[in-house]
């Protein structure tokens, strides 16, 4: 006891920083639990919610969106256009230090940008303008667009910064190889400037962060959290009853069956509000023929008329209210409210109508249906599997027999980049908050650079060259409407069935202050505790 | 039809049938079964639904509670629906047929594969012996639910993702039989060492008739006992072990729920009251497997003159 004292003592008389950790020591261990884990710990291997989640707490970009959704500095401390409108400028932070010491430069900066544009990187549809990143000096990186590309820092907020030297020691230049089962050093290994640093990690058991004591950004952020031990739970019910048993202080999903009894609690609260994104399903419309159905020699999925017959089949209302127990918001396009591009008339989904969906089933010559399997993931979404087995019966109606293969995500989510699905579920959030994002990767063709989530196979070459030119066009007028014409097309093609946006519900101990983020991304360096 | 008569009533005068008699648990156990059994095989008739055909449900009966109308659509269901609006009665007749179907399917696997081995380990000797013990020993030191998930999984990996739904009743079969079929060789190795050292044996062997009619003609019939008291335990354990794979998520597909299945979807909502899609699935499970299992220790003591 007395040596806890004089030690505090002599720190706080040694400097004004540790002093800072000494006041704020009440040790606030962070026991947070969500359905599913990261995919990997390679910050530019895959572009997914839970994934950049954790990477967040470890890595940083350089800006980043705060918890209500707005940009903010992060390694970068402030950006404009430069003279030249295709030339973007940043200024890094200075006295920025890595995880493992080494310190943070235009040299880390240039290469983490070069390296998500690489062909195995998850990332590189965000930078698909990108034309060019130079150093300019030790502390100022420009980036230049193939045209002028005034949305750029958008598309930057998931974009981490790793450690020129480290990766490159390690091997790991290129980014891990998801789609060919691919491994490097970073898909184990962390070396961030972000607030907290890994002690340990079990994929999908348990991982456990410290707080970081060199970080940046002491005094701007509370950084009150100084563990976090992330345990991935996928039953529902096992997850809720962690947190009612106090197992657990956090879980960003809160079953919708048990949102009553987890508000209800003495020292549990519930926070809820709208997710940026859009749960769907996508078909196979490109291939002359497809092996999950059971018609030869030809893919009724090419056909509008089954896919439009198919939208029609789906009742999103029973879906909101009986499986989302009216947690969610149905929707005809696969963007939320939130994002440029979106428009009441976008959103109008039909009546459900059986008899008018086996007409048109008919008139494209199913008037027996079909059979086909649908690719369902079982812990990424709010009730993902109930959402589709409930499609499995609203599709049988109209003759279309569904074989349900739901799995977790990890073994889902290849199935779709891989293109070795014909019907699949998928949800996508949209971190710039504008449709080009979502037209670079479910609209545009598959090829280098962009459509690597295009499980569709549409390939449209008129629509391509529009979604390749929204990047460089800087008349904001001409560019909606190039939007809305996009927009346009896919919904007429019927590219995909639209489901619902989802509504986050955050459930915490009464005691936490945490706001929900719409992106679903707690970013616990702003996580306050009032006690 | 006269001998029919006869063997009848000398099956009804057998110690077996007084013992049966003067059991009021064997009484009570079989005739659970026999109505649980009767609702299975019968549920394409009497099922009030069809849980099976997708087309027919609709989403907006979820989550009715038994004996009270929807708030949607106003129909009322004896034991409420499930989370997909499926009649929760209905569902339990048809996931009955799947868990019996499955157990008894398991077990006649199991008992014919472990009685044909064993036969010829204990028969044989020697090498055989060797070697079909040792694969029997190593085997039992694993958890026969473990080797179950393992035989699964990989054949759930070897069959085509379109033919899974239809091969899964199968796999789970062939997975739950190859893990128990060890307890049937082990016992049935052990019985026919005993018998074929008896004089009927060498005087068959003198008669110079061959290895496989002794073994099947001769030694079977006379070692069939204990396999049919392992048969029925094995068959209250085999209906288990396909609700525990169900309920892990690895046995019937979705859309076509057993008993398991359904324990599994119920324990979500569990939390918030909505106890019968849980409670009925998992009473029904307990009743068939408390009713077999009683009866086949019943069975076990019948047959054992030890205990007469």
């Amino acid at each position: 006891m007395t040596s806890t004292l004089t030690s505090r003592l002599a720190i706080a008389a040694l400097t004004a920083s540790f002093a800072v950790v000494t006041t704020s020591v009440e040790a606030e261990t962070l026991r947070w639990a969500r359905a599913g884990d990261s995919l990997t710990l390679d910050p530019h291997a895959q572009n997914e919610g839970p994934t950049h989640t954790l990477a967040h707490q470890i890595y940083e970009g350089l800006l980043q969106r705060d918890m209500a959704g707005e940009i903010i500095p992060a390694l970068a401390t402030d950006w404009a256009v430069t003279d030249d409108p295709k030339v973007w400028r940043f200024n890094l932070r200075q006295g920025v230090k890595f995880h493992g010491g080494e310190e943070f430069t235009a040299d880390d900066a240039v290469f983490s940008l070069k390296r998500a544009m690489k062909p195995t990187s998850a990332m590189k549809e965000l930078l698909a303008s990108v034309a060019d990143v130079r150093k300019v000096d030790d502390y100022t990186v420009d980036i230049e667009t193939v045209g002028p590309n005034p949305l750029l820092p958008n598309n930057l907020t998931n974009m981490f910064m790793v450690d020129e030297g480290w990766t490159t020691a390690n091997d790991a230049v290129e980014p891990q190889d998801v789609a060919n089962g691919g491994e490097n050093y970073l898909v184990r290994n962390t070396n961030g400037t972000g607030a907290f640093m890994m002690v340990s990690r079990a994929p999908d058991e348990k991982t456990v962060l410290k707080a970081n004591p060199d970080y940046w950004g002491k005094g701007e952020f509370p950084l009150e959290v100084t563990e976090i031990i992330y345990t991935p739970i996928q039953n529902s019910a096992t997850r809720v009853a962690a947190l009612l048993s106090g197992e657990v202080d956090f879980i960003q999903d809160v079953p919708v069956q048990d949102l009553e009894r987890a508000d209800a609690q003495e020292g549990l609260k519930v926070v809820k509000a709208p997710q940026n994104r859009t749960i769907f399903f996508g078909m196979n419309m490109g291939d002359s023929d497809i092996t999950a159905d059971n018609v030869e020699g030809k893919n009724p999925l090419a056909d509008v008329r089954v896919r439009k017959a198919m939208n029609m089949a789906i009742n999103r209302e029973a879906i909101q209210k009986v499986v989302m127990r009216g947690q969610s918001d149905p929707t005809g396009v696969i963007i939320p409210p939130f994002v440029n591009g979106w428009t009441a008339e976008l959103a109008a989904y039909p009546t459900p109508d059986i008899a008018a969906a086996k007409a048109m089933m008919a008139d494209a010559g199913y008037a027996d249906g079909f059979a086909i399997r649908l690719d369902c993931p079982n812990d990424r979404y709010i009730n993902d599997e109930a959402i589709c087995q409930a499609a499995v019966g609203m599709l049988g109606q109209i003759g279309v027999t569904v074989n349900l293969n739901a799995q977790p995500k990890a073994q889902h989510f290849p199935l779709i980049k891989n293109k070795e699905t014909d019907f699949y579920m998928l949800g996508w959030g949209v971190p710039p908050f504008d449709s080009e994002y979502v037209f670079n990767f479910l609209v545009h063709s598959t090829t280098d650079k962009y459509g690597s989530w295009n499980g569709t196979r549409y390939s449209n070459a008129e629509i391509d060259a529009l979604v390749v030119s929204l990047a460089t066009e800087t008349d904001t007028e001409k560019r909606n409407l190039a939007i809305n014409k996009i927009w346009e097309t896919v919904q007429s093609e019927q590219l995909y069935l639209p489901i619902h946006n989802q509504i986050l519900n955050w459930g915490m101990k009464d005691n936490i202050n945490f706001d929900v983020q719409p992106e679903d991304q707690p970013h616990f360096k702003f996580m306050t505790f009032s006690n | 039809m006269a001998s029919f008569n006869q063997r009848l009533q000398t099956a009804l005068d057998s110690d077996l049938a007084f013992a049966f008699k003067r059991s009021p648990v064997a009484m009570t156990a079989t005739t659970i079964f026999a109505l649980l059994a009767i609702a299975a095989v019968l549920a394409p008739l009497i099922a009030p639904y069809n849980p099976f055909d997708p087309a027919t449900l609709n989403l907006m009966n979820g989550f009715t509670p038994p004996m009270e109308a929807n708030e949607f659509t106003g129909q009322t269901f004896t034991l409420g629906t499930d989370d997909q609006g499926r009649d929760v009665l209905s569902t339990i007749m048809y996931g009955l047929r799947i868990s019996l179907f499955v157990g008894v399917a398991a077990v006649l696997f199991a008992a014919v594969l472990g009685v044909t081995l064993g036969l010829l380990a204990g028969y044989f000797g020697g090498w055989v012996d060797t070697v079909v013990m040792r694969i029997a020993d190593v085997q039992i030191t694993f958890p026969s639910i473990l080797i179950a998930m393992l035989i699964f999984g990989v054949a759930k990996g070897l069959t085509p993702v379109e033919a899974r739904d239809e091969m899964a009743i199968w796999v789970l079969i062939l997975s739950i039989g190859l893990s128990e079929w060890v307890y049937y060789a082990r016992t049935v190795r052990g019985a026919t060492m005993v018998e074929k050292s008896k004089e009927y044996v060498a005087a068959a062997r003198l008669a110079n008739r061959s290895p496989l009619a002794i073994m099947f003609g001769h030694v079977l019939p006379n070692v069939m006992g204990p396999v049919l008291v392992l048969g029925t335990i094995g068959l209250a354990l085999a209906i288990i072990a396909e609700a525990t794979l169900s309920y892990l998520g690895v046995g019937a597909p979705p859309t076509q729920p057993s008993l398991g299945t359904l324990i599994r979807v119920g324990q979500d909502y569990l939390f918030n009251g909505e106890w019968w899609i849980l409670f009925f699935p998992a009473v029904t499970l307990l009743a068939l497997a408390l009713s077999v299992n009683l009866l086949g220790d019943w069975l076990r003591d019948a047959l054992n003159p030890r205990l007469r």
